[in-house]
């Protein structure tokens, strides 16, 4: 699948839908759509990672870039995956011990008590 | 008995865009030996992946525009990757420890998983670094072969 960055709202939350594969090539367009986001004033962001086919430690790096800067403001960031092997690198990484991952937008979002 | 391993040399622009092609590359060749699951391919499709990420950074930071070179060999009982570039080099003794998972203080650390995740995805690492470059070694043991080593 070809790498891409979509943004929608969803009950409160922005919801940043990513395709594809994050590495090195593609990591910096997803930090500029995430960052943008963030300086645009979203203070609850979802991730929905259900669409990648593969991730590295880039673009680990930009969830905790994200979450790091989201979090500074008060806010709160949250991650969607359906794919096994991206949750299992997530919890092989611990994100998951300061992410909080979901297996669907909707469980993101209703799960909220902001 | 074994057999003549099996080799391959590759040469890739030191360009982010060439790591997707590094990946299929350590599926094609993974495939070669019917023994390894799925699940183990996509780790160490990881782990050479992230290797060659710090070749590229390393370029780049040394203002390099030559090749990262890569060397695959299907071993009896092991496959394994060489990454070579020619950057500036490091101290593998050196690279900042990360702070607990559930230490808050984890999220400033943007970096610095790579080298975890091919220690973690490989049966065996070796980093070789100096001031011309650092070569990484990683391999993953074949199943069906370690039974009769």
């Amino acid at each position: 699948m070809e790498f891409g960055v979509t943004v929608a709202s969803h009950k409160g939350w922005e919801v940043l839908t990513v395709t594809g594969e994050i590495d090195m090539a593609t990591a910096p367009r997803f930090r500029q759509r995430l960052l943008a986001l963030i300086s645009g004033g979203a203070q609850n962001v979802v991730i929905d990672l259900s669409g990648v086919d593969y991730i590295d430690s880039t673009g680990l790096g930009v969830l905790m870039g994200g979450a790091k800067r989201v979090r500074s403001t008060g806010g709160d960031i949250r991650l969607v995956t359906t794919g096994s092997r991206l949750a299992d690198l997530i919890e092989l990484t611990r994100l998951d011990r300061v992410l909080d991952v979901f297996d669907s937008v909707s469980a993101a979002t209703e799960s909220s008590d902001s | 008995m074994t057999s003549d391993p099996t080799q391959f040399d590759f040469e890739i622009p030191a360009r982010p865009e060439y790591l997707s092609l590094v990946r299929s590359l350590v599926v094609e060749a993974a495939e070669m030996d019917a023994s390894l699951s799925r699940e183990r391919i996509e780790d160490f499709k990881v782990a050479v992946s992230e290797a060659t990420t710090n070749a590229i950074e390393a370029h780049a930071r040394a203002c390099r525009d030559d090749s990262i070179r890569i060397r695959c060999t299907l071993f009896d009982d092991r496959l394994e990757f060489h990454i070579t570039d020619r950057g500036y080099g490091f101290y593998p003794d050196q690279i900042q420890v990360l702070p607990e998972p559930d230490d808050p203080s984890r999220l400033n650390f943007e970096r610095g998983l790579g080298i975890y995740l091919m220690r973690v995805l490989s049966d065996k690492v070796e980093i070789q670094s100096g001031s011309d470059g650092t070569e990484v070694s990683l391999a993953i043991d074949l199943p069906a072969n370690n039974s009769n080593s």
